[in-house]
């Protein structure tokens, strides 16, 4: 089976984010970069799929986001394609839509994996865009995954329960934590990467409309949470959650 | 202003998070709002949301709806979209709303902000608040009304009362859909929690993270959730050491939540988790560790042993109750 399994770098969950003097983006220098975890879970469940057929790792992002193009292929998949912007933040989820579905169009695919979530937008959004664009059924949040032929069998996460969905391929899978464990590289793995090949694409060239519909103002730090206050004893506590909080 | 309120339902009852989108649409200032209801015998729950604040319900009930399922529902809301031409539709960002939303900001071209805490209406566009990067910071963004797509996180508007004196004109929607138009269909729903509430949309969470040293410690922490009537948490940590169900987890690879009381017990407060947490508007951290981050976030912080404190909290707050 030919998978697709797009892949977003963004800055470390550790970062300590600050604000850059356009008041529009992030301070990007000096920032440790990762692939996003939930892709992490994309990429080795498309390896764990794929039984000889091919994985190709895609992402949409500047010059820096090879790096996490080579960690997918350090991981396991086969190739990359590498669509460049000008900067992570460059265009909004329906604008890189257009140029994911625009670069998968005439390539061979039976799925396309995807993170649930991005954790610099936390958009959320990515998948369903995408699946729309290329017109093909989507499942989301998956947790469990069962391919049988072209029968596929999916468990999705929501709120208190597990929706079983079952559909053909091809289709579109978003991965939600426990689908797997992914792998770590191995040094083979991470000197192999290097020969394998990456195609670049300028997003210009691939001639999308990306007009932002979604313009981000500003950005700013969240506000401070007002200091707190530090209790003796359980009487204190239970005082503060009758009567000053009022929630029993 | 035109807007178009899509309700959810569970267990054939409409979910607070509705009620939150219509307080949305009348603090907007809207005068025509319209809810949505879609489902399988939905139809007798279209008073109670006129009563929360929908002049107009829209009915789309069909067999083929009795779950959620992308495709279903993407095609219903298209269809009313079409025929109200709102400028404005509010989706809940719960699992399905996430779901939902993107598929017809594709359908339709148009712009989609997800998870907004805030919501206003400025010189003829929409500006939402939403936070980026796990919270750590807020991104204020504007979108043309073409219609404007905004999905908003639960718990952060106040429910206005219900008005009894109130009622919207109920009509169904003229739906045109078959078994062909949905290409993932849902053969099942497997429940974890039974009737528990989702810890991503409970008003109250109590947590629990590695200093309860073994999964049958979780009692404590499931005893005073009872007690609050709140849901349990967990940190990665736990989940990780299967104590506690993925489900559970709160933080960046987990769920971010947003409730009235967060109970912190046992967890140190890395990055991560209070990626998940920190908006919640009361925080109680309790921790032996006097130097543990999870106090800088704190509203009431104890130092403290678990193991002494969960016990004499979850009875004196019983007997508090009467
Ligand atoms: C990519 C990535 C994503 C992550 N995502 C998440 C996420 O979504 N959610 C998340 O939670 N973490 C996440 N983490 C993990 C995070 O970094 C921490 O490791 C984790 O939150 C720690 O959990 P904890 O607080 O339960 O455990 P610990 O950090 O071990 O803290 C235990 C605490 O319990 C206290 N304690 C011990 N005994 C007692 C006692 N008897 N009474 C009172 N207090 C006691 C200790 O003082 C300590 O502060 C992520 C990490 C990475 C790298
Ligand atoms: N710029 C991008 N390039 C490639 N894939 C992306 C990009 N942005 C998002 N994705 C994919 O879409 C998922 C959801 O992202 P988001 O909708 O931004 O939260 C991510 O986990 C990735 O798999």
């Amino acid at each position: 089976m030919d998978i697709i399994v797009c892949v977003k770098q963004v800055p470390d969950t550790t970062t300590v984010i600050q604000i850059d003097p356009s008041g529009k983006d992030i301070v990007r220098d000096g920032i440790t970069n990762i692939v996003s975890p939930y892709d992490e879970f994309a990429i080795e469940e498309a390896l764990n799929l794929s039984n000889g057929g091919k994985v190709t790792v895609l992402t949409v992002g500047p010059d820096s986001a090879k790096e996490a193009l080579r960690s997918a292929l350090a991981m396991g998949a086969d190739e990359a394609v590498h669509v460049i912007t000008e900067s992570a933040m460059a265009l909004d989820s329906l604008a890189t839509a257009k140029l994911i579905a625009k670069a998968v169009e005439g390539r061979a695919y039976d799925m396309i994996l995807m993170g649930r979530q991005a954790i610099d937008d936390d958009a959320m959004q990515m998948g369903s865009l995408v699946a729309e664009l290329l017109n093909i059924p989507q499942i989301s949040t998956v947790i469990k995954l069962e391919v049988d032929g072209n029968k596929v069998k999916a468990n999705r996460t929501i709120e208190g329960a597990q929706q079983v969905v079952e559909a053909e391929l091809p289709i579109l899978l978003t991965a939600q934590k426990g689908l797997n464990t992914p792998r770590y590289p191995s040094m083979k793995g991470i000197l192999k990467a290097k020969k394998k090949p990456v195609e670049d694409i300028q997003a210009a060239d691939l001639g999308v409309d990306t007009a932002a519909k979604v313009v981000i103002e500003s950005l700013t730090l969240p506000p401070a949470r007002p200091a707190g206050k530090i209790v003796a004893s359980v009487d204190e506590l239970v005082k503060a959650l009758t009567e000053e909080l009022k929630v029993v | 202003m035109k807007v178009l309120v899509i309700a959810e339902t569970k267990d054939s009852k409409i979910k607070k998070t509705s009620y939150e989108l219509l307080s949305q649409a009348q603090n907007l200032g809207a005068s025509d709002v319209t809810a949505l209801l879609i489902g399988e015998g939905v139809s007798g729950l279209a008073a109670d949301l006129g009563q929360y604040g929908a002049s107009k319900v829209l009915v789309a009930d069909h067999a083929l709806l009795h779950h959620y399922t992308t495709e279903g529902y993407a095609h219903v809301v298209k269809q009313a979209i079409d025929s109200i031409q709102p400028e404005l539709v509010l989706f809940a960002a719960s699992s399905n709303g996430k779901d939902l939303a993107p598929r017809l900001a594709a359908r339709l071209d148009v712009g989609l902000v997800s998870d907004a805490l805030e919501l206003s209406h400025e010189g003829g566009k929409f500006v939402a608040v939403r936070p980026m990067f796990a919270g750590k910071a807020m991104a204020k963004v504007s979108l043309a009304a073409s219609p404007a797509l905004v999905s908003m996180r639960p718990n952060v508007v106040a429910v206005k009362p219900a008005d009894a004196s109130r009622s919207a004109e109920v009509s169904a929607l003229d739906l045109t859909l078959s078994d062909s138009d949905i290409r993932a269909k849902v053969t099942a729903v497997e429940t974890s929690g039974g009737d528990k509430i989702d810890v991503a949309e409970a008003d109250i969470v109590v947590s629990g993270g590695r200093g309860l040293k073994a999964p049958e410690n979780f009692k404590m922490i499931e005893e005073l959730a009872d007690v609050l009537g709140g849901a349990v948490g967990a940190s990665r940590a736990v989940v990780d050491a299967g104590w506690r169900p993925h489900g559970e987890q709160v933080g960046q690879t987990g769920k971010t939540v947003s409730p009235s009381l967060y109970v912190a017990c046992a967890i140190s407060g890395a990055m991560q988790h209070l990626a998940g947490m920190s908006s919640s508007k009361n925080i109680i951290a309790i921790n032996t560790d006097a130097e543990a981050p999870i106090f800088k976030v704190a509203s009431y912080g104890m130092v403290a042993d678990v193991f002494e404190v969960l016990p004499e909290l979850t009875e004196k707050l019983k007997a508090a109750k009467g």
